[in-house]
């Protein structure tokens, strides 16, 4: 790999922009798809810049069938967005930050969001709907609320629920739940809309202490971002 | 351009070991078939002290990996390895959980 092709591959990602990078396995040449711009001693034709664009979309990098070109794929980090900056989150965060998470707490309580909670954590103490409004979460971002408070966790539902985020989780209890969607449906928001929420939140791992909880959000949300079935347990012959 | 390292930036580690003089090799998992521990597009730097950061499969080929990486680092020639099931033959290197990797392993100029 030249030194051009890995810096400029390194800015692009340091700045968060999708690029793709594509080799000639026989040869070792490469080229660096950069938006409209591709650099580099490779030159690609139109059919493989239509698959490199697809790979960064697919977020999947692959060989690309009969030919001796690998496309490598590099999106910037996956998202979250926690609102609630509470004790689950102070779990939670670090460890989806381990995991290769860009992640943001929303809370407009002062007394949560502090420095000292969250250490060199991105914070928003706007109100949890201005705040993801802001944020604008794309397809590759999950958004946990973990208030149980109506005021906080309803706006930020409601303008979630409005975007492609691949995972939504409410804390909450199956009853605490319920009455959620009952609001949410009066609201105006339709079944499928709310079928999209996780509540309770995590999978069935029983978890009792915020770290554990944290832990089972995180399963939740892996097997979501790959549309892996519910886990089944092994049957004893 | 001086480079720092965060977290298990594979490639940021490639860049600060060329700043720091050391030949560098990078290997990448190109292609896989049935169950391979690392997912297409998994890296793994090598440098001429064999240093590693990353990984192209559970711990089964890295030190074949970064046996090979040694000649690419001497004249530059990339090469594409391909690691299968171990078969009985104890000493060979193979990927104990049943699957088959192809890792192209090149120099960082």
């Amino acid at each position: 790999m030249k030194r051009d092709i890995l810096d400029s591959l390194q800015r692009a990602r340091a700045a968060q922009r999708p690029v793709a990078l594509v080799t000639n396995l026989e040869s070792g040449r490469q080229a660096l798809l950069d938006g409209e711009t591709v650099t580099g001693e490779l030159t690609l034709g139109g059919p493989v810049l239509a698959q490199a664009r697809q790979a960064i979309l697919d977020d999947r990098s692959a060989t690309l069938p009969g030919t001796d070109l690998f496309v490598q794929a590099f999106n910037p980090p996956l998202r979250m967005i926690v609102v609630g900056a509470v004790h689950i989150a102070q779990s939670l965060v670090p460890m989806a930050a381990l995991a290769g998470y860009d992640v943001t707490v929303v809370d407009p309580r002062k007394a949560w969001a502090t420095d000292a909670r969250f250490p060199e954590v991105r914070m928003s103490t706007e109100w949890p709907d201005a705040a993801l409004t802001t944020l604008a979460p794309d397809h590759r971002t999950a958004v946990i609320v973990l208030t149980h408070d109506p005021k906080l966790d309803d706006p930020a539902l409601e303008v979630t629920l409005k975007s492609p985020v691949f995972y939504i989780g409410a804390l909450g209890s199956t009853r605490t739940h319920a009455k959620r969607l009952a609001r949410l449906r009066e609201a105006g928001l339709d079944e499928a809309a709310l079928a999209r929420i996780h509540g309770p939140i995590g999978l069935a791992i029983g978890a009792k202490s915020p770290s554990e909880i944290a832990i089972s959000i995180l399963a939740q949300m892996t097997q979501a971002l790959h549309g892996a079935p519910p886990l089944v347990k092994a049957q004893v012959a | 351009m001086m480079t720092t390292v965060h977290g298990d930036d594979v490639l940021a580690q490639a860049a600060a070991w060329r700043d720091q003089g050391r030949q560098v090799a990078l290997a990448t998992v190109v292609a896989t078939w049935g169950s391979s521990p690392r997912p297409v597009g998994s890296q793994l730097a090598v440098d001429d002290d064999g240093n590693m950061m990353g990984s192209v499969s559970g711990g089964c080929i890295e030190g074949a990996v970064v046996h090979e990486s040694g000649s690419v680092m001497e004249d530059g020639t990339p090469k594409l390895l391909e690691y299968g099931v171990t078969d009985e033959m104890a000493w060979e290197v193979g990927l104990a959980c049943g699957g088959t990797v192809k890792v192209f392993v090149e120099r960082v100029e």
